[in-house]
């Protein structure tokens, strides 16, 4: 038992993340693409897509299957490198880059299917996200005692933070892969957190969820994005989900983006009707 | 962080030594709030409350739960708190939750405790009745549901809530940030005038033991709760007197894991630990209590009859994935308790060779067993809410745990009878507690006179002179009779006991305990009154019966398709004829065997209302929704369609329909005691 004595205050979640960068404005751009365009051999994923990012809201990118929704987001995160176009990440513009840099420069992401290390505790996938944020280095670790301790005590804290906001206090130490899906993403989403990201990227976070463990989703997405100030982009099949979440909505079908603006705006958009059920020619 | 105590004759105000002095000026009785004060001087650096947060037990000691009860005191009296107001208490179970308690006594204010899962017409139900001008609750969900209701709550002034997260944007007008409100406090405790050390101990001191402690709304098996009323000088004389029948003392550990609502919470972790010293541990969440009760090890426990068998379940289901060689040793060891572990636990003279058996059992089993549910350290644990099945009871006891039985209720304060150590009996609960007075009312009411008595129902005179009789003793509902040696035994609710057209007596609560005793039965509602013979309606027990599916590649995709399973009904049946065998045993219960029985393919719900909130069956409500599944046990028929509505956990409601089989269990109760196989596995 830790009998440790603490006046039990002054935990507070949002002071943890430390690294809270403020040179862009709410309400800014915090990232731009500009007409983007890639390619695979002779197939077009992208075509000259351009959209803006703006801090602080829940944009989400839909559109039928195969309409790039995922090319665009591997682009963002630096997977993929775009034959053309441009993309800013808080005014910086840049061309190439690889996964490492956009992590290291605050996007975080999770994935269409759950990527989690099966074999390790909750607790440790979480941890993983720390990875970047751990400063010393190999020959500190191996010895443990002092400064790498310490700085693993101050990681916990944040990873415990992270844990009580998205509820899976009682599934600390359980392997992810005896989970059931919906708490397996929850943790993806926890790992995404941990590294503090300014620009959080959700590759159908729902997908396969029931109603309740969308509801629940639902809710984590919105008190991410509101308590700890993290822009996020989500592609997202539901379309309840993404109209009730999402501040903004943009639209691409067959790598062309169709419309773009708030919920309600792109809901009554001819072209999307028609990408979404079908067209007679 | 403890306080150091200032020396004599140079006493501060606020001071724990000062309050003492000005609560021991007045001879108004005890207060809790004074117990507090005794407690930061004589054990001040003791532990006396843990909660586990962020994953580590963060530990306050008597002395700082003192002075964060103060902050709070005084931060809610600057919301505007004063004597004879109510406050509202809702959550789960959190050292700030009881702080409030103690808070609310500090300004002469009475606490009134809400079920954390109420749902919000009964949440305003409640707070609407206790008139409470102030809620003190624990997030977001409670706030909600408050505000929902709010319109039927024109006496709310003020929401505190302790944890901030998604109320940020909330409209700040009403609803106050607990960390803000203590904070608050703080700064005007440091001040002189209102609000400061001296005013706080000058409020203190003018509560008096006769002043309300707390108003605990009883669960309402039988319609609408009812505002109990506990007085502090009742409360304290209650909890003290068991607290020593028990020998509780400053070194014991408690779980708090129970409904705030619910008396035996108030009883258990805040009476008995303010008057006994003891350290109360809070879980981290609900899902969690399990694991934080093996990290804590309690050596005071409380558990209802539901959660021990649900525990026995959950360790039968895990022994049947275990190995061949592990499944005998378990066996074994398990029967060796069966035949010497009472006795030994007892001190009654055990053979040898038994107690040798008996000491390789626990370095093999028992103890490991013991460990893994968090019982290692138990020294006295207490069940009681529902007659327990006798093999559940007697199988924690042949472990050597010192399980025993207590009767109580909402009116007494908890404890009516209690079983002392080394005289626990399955069947009976016990002889009266020290104090008690209990006598058998001509039509077999039990009826009592106890210290912790309550004052009455909340403004509800009528209720309480129905419950009062006119000399003095409070009616408790339930019938039953001494046994030759003193012991009181409880049969079933007075008015739900009744006969078979036959003349033979029927105890529905007898014969759905019986069968509850089998693990794959969770639930079972019997009917018969007045009728030829008995039926009943079953819950299955979904963690039983999913891992039996399991085991036996039966292949579901929900509940109801479970529970509709033919080899499922098979399964059932066989426990049912086993239980009835049982009952042909006793005399008086041979024509109570269950006939035909219905699986229902829905579990009973609380917030169907077909559960009360502690999980009793509202056997009435039951019988009317499910009409014609009633008729058709009694009419003969096959089967029988059944719709249903459901409120889903976000208050929408549905509808749910299905047609269910009735399994006839043949006429012949000799036939059923032959396939009888020995009863429980």
């Amino acid at each position: 038992m830790n009998g440790q004595t603490m006046s039990g205050q002054g935990m507070n979640g949002l002071a943890l993340f430390s690294r809270r960068d403020d040179s862009v404005a709410k309400g800014e751009p915090l990232l731009t693409v500009e007409n983007v365009s890639l390619r695979f051999g002779g197939v077009k994923a992208i075509s000259d897509v351009s959209f803006d990012i703006r801090k602080g809201e829940v944009r989400a990118i839909i559109g039928p299957n195969g309409a790039g929704k995922t090319s665009m987001l591997n682009v963002i995160n630096g997977f993929y490198h775009p034959q053309e176009g441009r993309i800013s990440f808080r005014g910086q513009t840049r061309r190439r880059m690889r996964p490492s840099h956009a992590a290291a420069q605050g996007i975080s992401r999770t994935f269409q299917n759950v990527a989690l290390f099966k074999g390790m505790s909750t607790l440790d996938n979480i941890m993983a996200g720390r990875t970047l944020h751990m400063k010393r280095g190999f020959f500190w670790q191996l010895w443990r005692h002092g400064p790498a301790l310490d700085e693993e005590i101050r990681h916990r804290r944040v990873v415990e933070e992270i844990i009580d906001f998205l509820e899976i206090e009682a599934v600390r130490k359980t392997p992810v892969g005896k989970l059931p899906y919906g708490l397996q993403k929850r943790v993806e989403l926890g790992r995404a957190l941990a590294m503090e990201p300014d620009l959080l990227l959700l590759d159908e976070p729902m997908a396969g969820m029931n109603l309740e463990e969308k509801e629940d989703m639902c809710r984590f997405i919105l008190d991410v994005n509101n308590a700890f100030g993290v822009t996020i982009a989500l592609i997202e099949h539901d379309m309840g989900v993404v109209m009730d979440l999402s501040d903004r909505v943009v639209v691409l079908e067959y790598g062309r983006k169709i419309a773009d603006g708030a919920p309600d705006e792109v809901k009554a958009s001819q072209a999307v009707i028609d990408a979404y059920l079908g067209v007679a020619h | 962080m403890s306080t150091a105590v200032p020396e004599a004759g140079n006493i501060p105000p606020g001071s724990v030594q000062a309050s003492v002095t000005a609560a021991a000026a007045p001879a108004s009785g005890e207060t809790f709030v004074r117990l507090l004060d005794m407690h930061a001087i004589h054990r001040g650096d003791r532990p006396a409350w843990r909660h586990k947060d962020r994953g580590v037990w963060q530990t306050w000691t008597w002395a700082e739960t003192r002075r964060e009860a103060r902050a709070m005191a005084s931060g809610l009296a600057a919301l505007g708190v004063k004597r004879g107001d109510c406050v509202s208490i809702i959550g789960f179970n959190r050292p700030r939750l009881y702080w409030a308690v103690m808070a609310a006594h500090a300004l002469g204010a009475t606490p009134a405790p809400v079920y954390a899962d109420a749902v919000a017409d009964e949440l305003a139900f409640v707070c609407a009745h206790a008139q409470a001008r102030f809620a003190v609750v624990q997030d977001q969900e409670q706030v909600d549901k408050l505000l929902a209701v709010a319109d039927q709550l024109p006496e709310l002034r003020g929401i505190i809530y302790d944890e901030p997260r998604g109320l940020r944007d909330y409209d700040h007008g009403q609803l106050h940030d607990l960390d803000q409100v203590m904070a608050r406090g703080r700064e005007r405790l440091a001040g002189q005038g209102e609000g400061g050390e001296a005013w706080l101990d000058a409020e203190i001191a003018a509560g008096r033991g006769a002043d309300l402690s707390i108003i605990l709304y009883t669960s309402g098996t039988t319609g609408r709760s009812k505002g109990v009323m506990i007085s502090h000088e009742r409360a304290i004389a209650a909890a003290r007197s068991t607290s020593e029948f028990d020998r509780l003392t400053e070194r014991d550990e408690v779980l708090a894991y129970l409904p705030l609502a619910w008396v035996g919470d108030n009883y258990l972790t805040f009476a008995q630990a303010m008057v006994a010293g003891f350290c109360v541990c809070c879980p981290e969440s609900a899902d969690t209590v399990s694991e934080d009760l093996r990290e804590i090890g309690p050596t005071y426990y409380f558990a209802p009859p539901r959660v021990l068998e649900s525990l026995l379940t959950r360790i039968t289901i895990r022994m049947q994935d275990a190995g061949r060689f592990k499944q005998w040793l378990y066996r074994r060891c398990i029967a060796v308790a069966r035949r010497h572990g009472e006795a030994i636990l007892e001190g009654r003279p055990t053979p040898a060779g038994g107690r040798l058996a008996y000491a390789l059992g626990e370095a093999l089993i028992y103890g490991p067993l013991k460990n893994t549910l968090g019982f290692s350290k138990i020294r006295v644990a207490y069940t009681a809410g529902e007659a327990i099945g006798p093999e559940l009871f007697s199988w924690y006891r042949s472990l050597g745990i010192n399980l025993k039985q207590l009767y109580g209720q909402t009116e007494a304060f908890l404890f009516v009878t209690a079983q002392p150590d080394g005289r626990a009996r399955p069947d009976t609960v016990g002889p009266p507690a020290p104090g008690v007075d209990l006598r058998i009312a001509d039509d077999g009411e039990v009826q009592f006179r106890s210290p912790g008595m309550f004052t009455g129902y909340f403004r509800e005179d009528d209720k309480t002179r129905e419950a009062i009789t006119p000399d003095g003793w409070v009616k408790t509902g339930d019938a039953g009779f001494f046994t030759g040696d003193g012991d009181l035994k409880i049969i079933d609710r007075a008015k739900d006991v009744g006969r078979l057209a036959g003349g033979a007596l029927f105890a529905p609560k007898y014969i759905e305990n019986r069968l509850k005793f089998y693990p794959n039965i969770k639930e079972v509602v019997a009917f018969g009154d007045g009728r030829a013979d008995v039926a009943c309606f079953v819950n299955i027990d979904l963690a039983a019966v999913a891992a039996w599916a399991e085991r036996n590649n039966v292949v579901y995709a929900s509940y109801q398709e479970l529970a509709a399973h033919p080899q499922v009904a098979e399964l059932l049946r066989r426990d049912i004829i086993a239980a009835n065998a049982a009952l042909a045993q006793e005399e008086a219960m041979v024509p109570s065997q269950v006939r035909r029985f219905i699986i229902l393919h829905k579990e009973l719900d609380p917030d169907d209302g077909e559960l009360t909130r502690t999980q009793k069956v509202r056997r009435g409500f039951i019988a009317e929704r499910y009409a014609p599944l009633v008729r058709a046990l009694y009419d003969g028929s096959a089967e029988a369609d059944i719709t249903t509505e459901v409120t889903f956990e976000d208050g929408r409601k549905g509808r749910l329909s299905a047609r269910l089989r009735v399994h006839d269990l043949g006429g012949d109760p000799q036939q059923a005691r032959a396939q009888a196989n020995g009863g429980r596995p």
